[in-house]
C-alpha cells in the first residue's frame, strides 16, 4: 500500500483528529499486514465501537489513511446492515420483533415505545438520549417479549412497563448532569 | 504452456475452443451473440445482470455465459424456449423498475435496454410494482447523473475505476435501495469526478448523460445581436459521420462545415488552428524548460480530464504541466480579442461555441481561469459531437449529401499537425515536428513520428532531436497514465516530455463522441483505430503539415502577439492550475 502521497503528513494529522489515537493505531497495525485493504470491515467496526456510528468524516479519514477510494469505503459502509451512518443516542433500544416475541405482543410494546419517545424505528430522540431499533431473534425466546437497552436485557416486557423502564434511564442521564448530547 | 483445446456443443453444433474461453466467447465463434447488459470485454466481470444466461445440460440452473468457462463435453443451449422466457423475464423485471419515458429520453434509439427489450420480445409490461425514486444530480458542468434510469449494471463503476483509475463511483446501500454515485452520494461537482465522461460512454441507458447546452446555442443562433462563431475539435470530423450512418473512419470535414453554416453560424473556425498555436507556444515552453533546467518532464495540458485528475490526484505534478491553454481555449480567447479587433466587432457581441468530443471541455470552459475581465467565459457554450449530430438532425439537414465547405479565415487555417491532436500520440508528434526544427535550425528530416502513433494505453520511447536524445512517454486512459506519473513522482525515471490524454485512444475516444453502431462495442479498439486513421489521412493529404509553417499563425504573431512566449502570449494563451478538493486516492 502506497504511502507516497505528497500530502501524507496532512492525511495523518487529519485522521488522528477525526478518528482518535485508538483507531489510528489500529489502522496502522492493519497496514503493517499483507493486503491491508481486506481489513476495511474490521476497521469500520473499530470506528463504530468507538463513536457509535460512522460519520462521513470518519469514512473519509479511513479512506485517506488506508488509501482506499472513498467511494469504495462509503459503499461498504452503506451495504452492511450493521453499520450505522447516523449518530445514535446515549442508549440504544433494540426491541425483538422475532416470531416468539411478536406473538407474545412485541408489536404493542414497540408501539408504546414509539408513542412515548415520539420516534419511529431507526430514529433518535431529539434530546439524543434514545435510539430505537427493531431487531430479529436475540436467542432468548423463553423471556419473550424481549427488549435490550444497550447490553441489558429486559424480559417479558408489557406496554405498561415501558414508561417505567425509560424513566430509569432518563434518571441516569439527569444524575449524570445535563450532558445529553449523545455519543457523538 | 499451450492451452488445451476444449470441445463442446452449442445449440447442437460442435465447437472447439481454447481452455479458459467463456461460453459467451465460444458462442461468438459460431456467430451467435448472446444478449448481454453488464458485460464489457475491456472491464472486469460483474455477472450481475443475468441477461446472458444459457442452459447447460445437467446443471439444473441457468448459467451466466459471460463468466463461465467451457468444459469438455459441455452441452449448451442458448435459445431454448425456457431460456428465452427467463431472459425476457429478467429484462421485464429491469424495465419494471425503470422510467417509462422512452419517447422523451435522450437515449431513445441508442439505448441498450431498449434494444434488449425489443430483441427479447418484450411487448408489454407485466410487472407493475414500486419504482425507485432518486433525485437527478445536475451539479456538474459535464455529467448528469439520473439514478432512476440506472439498471445497476456497474459498467460506470468499473470504467471509472479500471480504465480511469478515478474510483469516483460506487454502489451504495443494498437491495431495492441500491444506488450508484460518488462517496456519500455527494454532488458530482463535489466529488473526485474528473469530468471525462467515460461513464456516459459505457452506460447502457440514460442514467449518465452529458449536461446539454443545445438550448443555449439555439438561443444564441436566433439572436440577431450576436455574432455566433463555432470551432470544431480535430476528432469531430473523424466521428461525426457515424451519427448519419456513414462508415466509421470516414472523414467528414467538408459536410460538417456546410452543416454548421446551414445551422446559422456566422463563422466556422477550426480548433486545429488553436492546436497549431498550442504547438508553437508549447514547443517554445518545452525548449525554454530544456535550456533552463525544468521543471521536466513537461506534461501536455490539452486534455481537461487529465488536468482535473492532476489537480485532484497528483497536485505535486502541477509545476510539470504545460501552462499552455488547450487549443479550444486558445481559439476562443483569440476569437474575442484578435478576431474581434480585426473584424471591428464588440467582443461582448461575439458568442463562441466549441464542438468537442469531450464533456470535460464543458467544465474547462467554465473554469475561472478562462473568464474574461467582465466575468463572462471566453467559450460561451460547448457542444459534444453527439449534441451537434442531434442539432443537425433536428434542423432537418441531410448531412451525407452536403457539399464540402471550407473553414473561415483566419482562425480556420490549420496544418496537419493540428488534425492529429485528436488521437493519442498526436500532440507529441506535432511537438516533435516543431521542436526538431527549432533545436537544429534546419528543416526536420522527417515529418512522421510513427513511434508515437497507435499507442495502446502506454508507450515510452526515445527520439533524437538534434544531438539530444529525448525520453518521452505517451499515455491514454488515466489508469495507464498513472504508471508514467508515478515514475515522475517517485523520480525513478527521467522523462523530458509526457503526453497524457484522459480518454482511451485520445480525443477520438472522448466522453462526448457518438455512441457506437450496434455491432461495435463502446471503446472498441477497432472503432478508435478507424477514427485515428481518418485523422492521419487528413494530415498526410495536406501540404501544410507543420504548425510553425501555418501562415495564419505567423500572421497572428506578426500582427498581434509578437513572438512565441511573449508577455501578451502569456497573458492570453497561458493558464494556471491548483490543487483541488476532495483529494482522490490514487
Amino acid at each position: 500500500m502506497s504511502t507516497s502521497t505528497d500530502n501524507w503528513e496532512q492525511v495523518q494529522a487529519t485522521a488522528k483528529q477525526v478518528l482518535g489515537d485508538n483507531v489510528v493505531k489500529f489502522i496502522e497495525s492493519c497496514r503493517a499486514e499483507p493486503n491491508p485493504e481486506s481489513q476495511l470491515i474490521a476497521v469500520l467496526h473499530k470506528v463504530q465501537a468507538e463513536y457509535g456510528y460512522l460519520a462521513e468524516a470518519h469514512l473519509d479519514a479511513v479512506a485517506q489513511l488506508m488509501q482506499i477510494p472513498a467511494a469504495k469505503v462509503a459503499g461498504v459502509a452503506s451495504f452492511y446492515h450493521y453499520y450505522r451512518l447516523e449518530p445514535r443516542g446515549r442508549f440504544l433500544i433494540n426491541i425483538c420483533m422475532g416470531t416468539a416475541c411478536y406473538v407474545k405482543g412485541a408489536d404493542r410494546v414497540a408501539q408504546k415505545l414509539m408513542d412515548e419517545l415520539g420516534i419511529r424505528f431507526g430514529e433518535t430522540t431529539t434530546d439524543g438520549v434514545f435510539t430505537l431499533e427493531g431487531t430479529r431473534c436475540i436467542g432468548t425466546c423463553g423471556l419473550a417479549p424481549v427488549m435490550m437497552i444497550d447490553d441489558k436485557v429486559h424480559a417479558e416486557v408489557t406496554p405498561d412497563q415501558v414508561p417505567v423502564i425509560l424513566e430509569k434511564y432518563l434518571d441516569q442521564v439527569r444524575r449524570a448532569g445535563s450532558e445529553t448530547s449523545g455519543r457523538t | 504452456m499451450a492451452k488445451k483445446t476444449i470441445s463442446l456443443t452449442i445449440d447442437e453444433k460442435p465447437v472447439s475452443v481454447k481452455e479458459g474461453t467463456t461460453i459467451m466467447e465460444a458462442a461468438e465463434s459460431l456467430g451467435i451473440t448472446i444478449p448481454r447488459l453488464c458485460y464489457h470485454p475491456d472491464l472486469s466481470l460483474a455477472g450481475s445482470c443475468r441477461v446472458c444466461i444459457v442452459e447447460v445440460e445437467g446443471m439444473g440452473f441457468f448459467m451466466a455465459s459471460c463468466s463461465v468457462a467451457v468444459w469438455e463435453g459441455m452441452v449448451v443451449r442458448t435459445n431454448s424456449p425456457e431460456i428465452r422466457q427467463a431472459r425476457r423475464d429478467i429484462v421485464e423485471l429491469l424495465l419494471d423498475n425503470h422510467s417509462k419515458d422512452c419517447q422523451t429520453c435522450e437515449r431513445d434509439g441508442h439505448c441498450e435496454l431498449q434494444n434488449l427489450a425489443y430483441s427479447m420480445g418484450v411487448r408489454r409490461r407485466l410487472f407493475e410494482g414500486k419504482r425507485k425514486e432518486f433525485p437527478v444530480d445536475e451539479s456538474s458542468y459535464s455529467v448528469v447523473r439520473n439514478p432512476e434510469k440506472c439498471v445497476l449494471c456497474g459498467r460506470c463503476v468499473r470504467v471509472c475505476a479500471e480504465i480511469q483509475g478515478v474510483n469516483n463511483l460506487s454502489q451504495h446501500g443494498r437491495g431495492f435501495n441500491t444506488v450508484v454515485g460518488p462517496a456519500h452520494l455527494a454532488d458530482m461537482d463535489d466529488s473526485v469526478c474528473i469530468q471525462c465522461g467515460q461513464c456516459i460512454n459505457v452506460c447502457p441507458t440514460a442514467a449518465l448523460l452529458e449536461k446539454s447546452n443545445t438550448d443555449d446555442v439555439w438561443k444564441a443562433l436566433a439572436d440577431p445581436e450576436l455574432h455566433v462563431v463555432v470551432q470544431t475539435a480535430p476528432s469531430i470530423r473523424a466521428a461525426i459521420g457515424e451519427g448519419f450512418g456513414m462508415e466509421p473512419g470516414t472523414p467528414a470535414t467538408g459536410q460538417m462545415i456546410t452543416a454548421l453554416r446551414l445551422l446559422g453560424f456566422d463563422a466556422v473556425f477550426d480548433t486545429d488552428y488553436g492546436a497549431d498555436l498550442t504547438i508553437v507556444e508549447e514547443a517554445h515552453e518545452f525548449l525554454t524548460r530544456l535550456d533552463d533546467g525544468g521543471p521536466l518532464p513537461m506534461i501536455t495540458s490539452c486534455s481537461p480530464g487529465w488536468i482535473s485528475f492532476m489537480e485532484k490526484f497528483y497536485p505535486a505534478l502541477i509545476p510539470h504541466a504545460s501552462t499552455c491553454k488547450s487549443p479550444m481555449s486558445m481559439l476562443s480567447t483569440l476569437a474575442k480579442t484578435y478576431y474581434a479587433k480585426k473584424k471591428g466587432i464588440d467582443p461582448s457581441k461575439i458568442y463562441v461555441v466549441a464542438v468537442m468530443p469531450c464533456v470535460a471541455k464543458k467544465y474547462e470552459a467554465n473554469r475561472k481561469e478562462h473568464m474574461m475581465a467582465d466575468g463572462r467565459p471566453y467559450t460561451d457554450a460547448v457542444l459534444t459531437t453527439r449534441e451537434l449530430i442531434w442539432m443537425i438532425k433536428c434542423y432537418g439537414i441531410h448531412f451525407v449529401n452536403l457539399d464540402d465547405g471550407e473553414f473561415d479565415a483566419p482562425l480556420g487555417l490549420a496544418s496537419g499537425a493540428g488534425d492529429i491532436f485528436g488521437t493519442t500520440g498526436g500532440v507529441m508528434e506535432a511537438t516533435l515536428r516543431a521542436a526538431s526544427e527549432l533545436v537544429t535550425g534546419k528543416p526536420a528530416d522527417r515529418l512522421e513520428f510513427t513511434e508515437v502513433r497507435a499507442v495502446e494505453g502506454l508507450r515510452e520511447t526515445y527520439v533524437a532531436i538534434g544531438d539530444r536524445s529525448i525520453h518521452l512517454g505517451v499515455a491514454n486512459g488515466l489508469q495507464n497514465a498513472k504508471v508514467l506519473l508515478d515514475k515522475v513522482v517517485e523520480g525513478s525515471e527521467k522523462f523530458e516530455v509526457i503526453e497524457v490524454m484522459a480518454c482511451p485512444g485520445g480525443c477520438i475516444g472522448g466522453g462526448g463522441q457518438p455512441y457506437p453502431p450496434e455491432e461495435l462495442k463502446v471503446l472498441d479498439p477497432e472503432l478508435l483505430a478507424k477514427r485515428a486513421k481518418a485523422l492521419y489521412t487528413i494530415d498526410s493529404g495536406k501540404k501544410l503539415r507543420k504548425s510553425y509553417e501555418n501562415p495564419a499563425i505567423q500572421e497572428l504573431y506578426d500582427e498581434f502577439l509578437g513572438s512565441p512566449g511573449s508577455e501578451k502570449a502569456h497573458k492570453l494563451l497561458h493558464t494556471k492550475y491548483e490543487a483541488r478538493l476532495p483529494r482522490g486516492v490514487r
